[in-house]
């Protein structure tokens, strides 16, 4: 038996083990949405003695796993961190490689045997895409075409995004759109507020998925780094203190788990 | 004897075994889970023990001038219970503490402000003398309204200022808009540095979302299982973090 033959029989194992386990899983309520900061990538890089910026290609296989292993157990709503407005601080070399590989992958989502197109995976983009560089943003806007037909699952990429970015854009939408309906009384006063939270949360980035059930971010750090702050009044947040290229499914069972059991509190949380 | 519906009831018995068995195997690693759930809470209780009778070296001098600003989250259920509120806060104003920010989904701690502000308020009105200066702590009562509705209202005022209000032209809004507008409704205190949750789960409960950008969210527990030495542990913890804000 060769090296290959090998391989596949270890991964129909492993996939084959996986598929127990999400039959157990799905005994109770799954997560609708599950989110992901998919922070230490260059912790992991520093670790390994790598080249700068191949920390990020690892942490891109480690996502395609993820995605793969959240679409087989039949998560419909994934969301990601991939490049948040404030990494734009970093050294212009960083970030002109981040982008090429941001455009690099984009590209591969587009193609017939990627993952997305597998698992009937819609792709959006959320963030404010005019601070991208062109190719980029073109690439983003090619994916968000192709994948439109897509229905099975939807992928969420946050990608130059921030909650506050995020939040003020949605304002600014409302404030546009109720232009012609403001109701200006005989005396000249303004009569009544005409955004409401609802309006709000119709112009917002993320709209185009419900709010997160679940939360991870990796490399043992405790805070949501201006990430779905808006969204995430009822979600379960978990910290892992694994690296984001070193995360694995044995982190996204724990996690829903975690989530599976304080499911009754979370629910009730949803409706007061 | 049809032996299509014997087949079918055959796979129907296996299938429906197979159900009876995958719910029991979901019933056994959630107890192993709750089981684990238990060790975990007794080595936490053990650790608090070592600390608060001061074994663990590492946590007796605590550098609070990094927590500018403490924010504590707290499940309405369990701040009901007044006197466990209180004891909380003892022990935050023993440790220090000079200024908090006291969250709860429904405003459960805004109505009980009075019993806080009396014991621990720094205000004229405060029954403690003197004596107890120590013990005075500045508060914040945050609830649910404080977070999306205020940001719709703060969105109406820079509606009415830019959109309604002929003379003013429309600049390029930016987040500082935001935040003034937020300020001109009452939300003048800093965002929390550090966030203590109290309640069976790690999630902040709808805190204002302008609030907790870079904020550290800590999960504490239940209130009724609070302890002094993981309080401790968390501050310490906190002063140890280094953040990058992105870059």
């Amino acid at each position: 038996m060769d090296i290959k033959q090998r391989t596949q029989i270890y991964n129909n194992l492993c996939s084959f083990a996986r598929k127990c386990i999400y039959s157990i899983l799905s005994v109770a309520t799954l997560p609708n949405h599950i989110a992901f900061i998919m922070d230490g990538n260059r912790r992991y890089s520093k670790q390994h003695n790598l080249v700068d910026g191949e920390g990020h290609k690892v942490g891109y296989s480690s996502l395609m796993s993820m995605l793969r292993y959240c679409y087989e157990l039949g998560v419909k709503y994934v969301t990601v961190y991939a490049f948040s407005i404030e990494n734009f601080k970093r050294s212009p070399e960083e970030v002109r490689s981040l982008m090429d590989l941001m455009e690099e992958k984009i590209e591969g989502l587009i193609k017939e045997e990627s993952l997305v197109n597998q698992y009937g995976v819609r792709v959006h983009f959320a963030g404010n895409l005019k601070l991208l560089s062109k190719p980029v943003r073109l690439a983003a806007e090619r994916a968000m075409k192709a994948t439109a037909k897509n229905s099975k699952a939807v992928l969420t990429i946050c990608i130059a995004y921030t909650s506050t970015d995020e939040i003020l854009h949605a304002v600014e939408e409302c404030c546009e759109e109720k232009r012609d309906d403001v109701k200006v009384s005989n005396d000249g006063k303004y009569e009544k507020d005409v955004i409401n939270v609802v309006d709000i949360e119709r112009h917002m980035y993320m709209a185009v998925a419900p709010d997160p059930d679940i939360i991870i971010r990796t490399s043992g750090e405790t805070r949501l780094s201006n990430f779905l702050l808006w969204q995430s009044s009822n979600c379960l947040l978990c910290t892992q203190s694994v690296l984001w290229p070193e995360i694995g499914f044995r982190h996204l069972v724990r996690a829903i788990l975690e989530f599976q059991h304080k499911l009754y509190y979370l629910n009730k949380q949803k409706q007061t | 004897m049809d032996p299509v519906a014997e087949s079918q009831k055959f796979f129907r018995r296996i299938s429906q075994s197979s159900n009876i068995m995958l719910f029991l195997l979901w019933h056994v690693v959630h107890l192993i889970l709750s089981v684990l759930y238990i060790v975990r809470e007794i080595f936490r209780a053990i650790e608090n023990y070592l600390i608060t009778n001061g074994y663990v070296k590492t946590y007796t001098n605590l550098n609070l001038d990094r927590v500018k600003y403490l924010g504590i989250v707290i499940d309405s259920d369990e701040a009901r219970n007044t006197s466990k509120v209180v004891e909380l806060l003892e022990w935050l104003s023993a440790l220090g503490v000079k200024k908090l920010c006291l969250y709860d989904r429904e405003g459960v701690l805004k109505k009980s402000k009075a019993v806080f502000m009396e014991r621990f308020g720094s205000t004229e009105n405060s029954v403690a003398g003197p004596l107890v200066s120590k013990k005075r702590m500045d508060f914040e009562f945050v609830s649910i309204t404080d977070g999306k509705e205020a940001v719709a209202k703060a969105a109406n005022l820079l509606f009415k200022k830019y959109y309604v209000d002929g003379d003013s032209e429309k600049p390029f809004f930016t987040e500082a808009h935001l935040t003034d507008a937020l300020k001109t409704l009452g939300a003048v205190e800093p965002d929390p540095d550090l966030l203590l949750i109290y309640g069976p789960v790690r999630c902040h409960l709808g805190f204002p979302a302008w609030r907790i950008r870079y904020t550290e969210m800590v999960h504490m527990g239940p209130l009724k299982y609070k302890k002094l030495g993981l309080i401790m542990k968390a501050i310490h913890r906190f002063t140890k973090v280094k953040q990058n804000y992105g870059s």
